[in-house]
């Protein structure tokens, strides 16, 4: 426990100095909201309809930025022998750093998101829906991306490959996440139908995210 | 505790590194591992810290913790120093000790055995490539370990710092610890065993005693050992 611990009090420290990831994640995520009213124009309607899924958008985008690296820069640092050849189980290990990475850049966009939905005319009912399928789904996205990220740690260069790799397998959280946060807004479907299948998605994320990352992590020993 | 290997081999990329490689080391032994570059002293080592697979052969742990493996059971010093440049010397150290197992400890000791009590607070990313090497032995200090895998332990490390790492080391074997060292120079212990890998091939070919291998093949693998540590391993592998 106390491994798991160091690992994850360790990375939160490295993503919260200077040139770290999390304020990337989060300033990425407020240029790309901020921006839609310029490119989409003055609609407050429009902008409302489309409000949910931009912001789901921007917030899947934001939460694979600094992915890439989660991995391999233990990998290039030596860090990743130290910790293979630890008493730690590896899978525990890769969730620790996923939790440590939501931490960092999922959750300061999700206290970010209902100021910025401001921007995008999001009333009060909207808001809430927005930020409860966020908590509920960027956890999702990182664990995921975990995969990816250990994919990567071989393949130099890896950050296209993550994309092509990690995006698909987020298609059905961001289609859940925009129809549940749509639904509390509109109410042509009741909120908990997609929000139920949302949720399982990311319970399922959260145990083979771990285990896939760590399998690919012990095939790249070679 | 009796670490010992018989016949091991060990193959990357297709390629045999070295076989028939066999040693014994007992507990308060030292083992000294030496060969021309390319030879297998690194891949020898990480293979005994479990981080590559052996091509054939036999390696075991009599006396240790059944339930470990032995890498569980090692310290490795690789020619990486698993520092983040973002932390501290004592955060660095602290990461590591309680990764491994060490809690709360007080690490105060370990930082001044090596000459670093003094830049505790101090970015690691300020360190030089010696001072990082030494805070990289804190770490075998700071969290017991029975086995010491050290690869190039001295590189990089001055004189004074040379001197004091043979007194780690001596003192390491005192308490009933075993050492293997990858070396190309001396490390200051009486009476290690020495074990030569590559011995009987071509400077330019370091190949393991009896294994064949064909003059075709490259004789510089990727993940190679290199003098000195840097991002130059895994070809061209710099952050993006």
């Amino acid at each position: 426990m106390t491994a798991l611990g160091a690992i994850l009090v360790r990375d939160m420290r490295i993503a919260m100095r200077i040139g770290g990831g999390a304020l990337m994640g989060v300033l990425f995520f407020l240029v790309v909201v901020t921006l839609t009213p310029f490119a989409v124009g003055p609609d407050l309607a429009l902008l409302k309809r489309i409000g949910p899924a931009i912001l789901w958008l921007a917030a899947l985008l934001a939460s694979l930025l600094a992915l890439d690296r989660l991995l391999a820069a233990d990998a290039e640092d030596g860090s990743l022998d130290l910790i293979l050849m630890g008493r730690a189980p590896l899978e525990l290990v890769v969730a620790a750093k996923g939790l440590a990475q939501w931490l960092t850049t999922g959750l300061p966009l999700i206290i970010a998101a209902p100021l910025i939905g401001l921007l995008l005319d999001l009333d009060g009912p909207a808001e809430a829906a927005l930020v409860v399928t966020l908590l509920v789904g960027t956890p999702a996205l990182t664990f995921i991306g975990l995969i990816g990220a250990a994919i990567a740690v071989t393949l130099r260069r890896g950050g296209l490959l993550l994309a092509v790799i990690v995006l698909p397998l987020t298609v059905p959280i961001l289609i859940f996440g925009v129809a549940a946060a749509n639904a509390a807004m509109s109410g042509t479907v009741p909120f908990g139908t997609p929000f139920r299948v949302l949720c399982a998605v990311t319970l399922a994320s959260l145990v083979i995210g771990p285990f896939a990352a760590a399998a690919a992590l012990r095939q790249e020993m070679e | 505790m009796r670490l010992f290997a018989s016949d091991l081999a060990c193959v990357r990329g297709g390629r045999d590194v070295f076989s028939g490689v066999s040693f014994a080391v007992a507990s308060g032994e030292a083992l000294t591992i030496s060969g021309p570059n390319g030879a297998g002293k690194s891949s020898l080592l990480r293979l005994i810290a479990g981080l590559l697979r052996a091509g054939g052969g036999k390696l075991a742990l009599e006396g240790g913790d059944a339930e470990l493996t032995i890498g569980e059971q090692a310290h490795y010093l690789g020619h990486q120093d698993a520092l983040k440049a973002s932390l501290t010397v004592a955060e660095n150290l602290r990461f590591w000790a309680g990764f491994f197992g060490a809690g709360r400890a007080d690490l105060s000791g370990p930082l001044s055995a090596v000459g670093l009590d003094s830049l505790a607070d101090f970015p690691a990313a300020y360190l030089s490539a010696g001072q990082r090497r030494r805070l990289s032995i804190a770490r075998l200090l700071a969290v017991h370990r029975p086995i010491w895998l050290l690869d190039e332990p001295t590189s990089t490390l001055d004189a004074a710092a040379q001197i004091r790492l043979g007194e780690l080391m001596r003192a390491h074997l005192g308490s009933g610890g075993l050492i293997l060292a990858a070396t190309h120079g001396a490390l200051g212990l009486d009476g290690a065993k020495e074990l030569r890998l590559g011995a009987s091939a071509s400077p330019l070919m370091g190949v393991g005693g009896g294994g064949g291998l064909g003059a075709k093949e490259k004789p510089i693998t990727p993940r190679l050992p290199t003098p000195t540590p840097g991002p130059s391993q895994q070809g061209g592998g710099e952050a993006a």
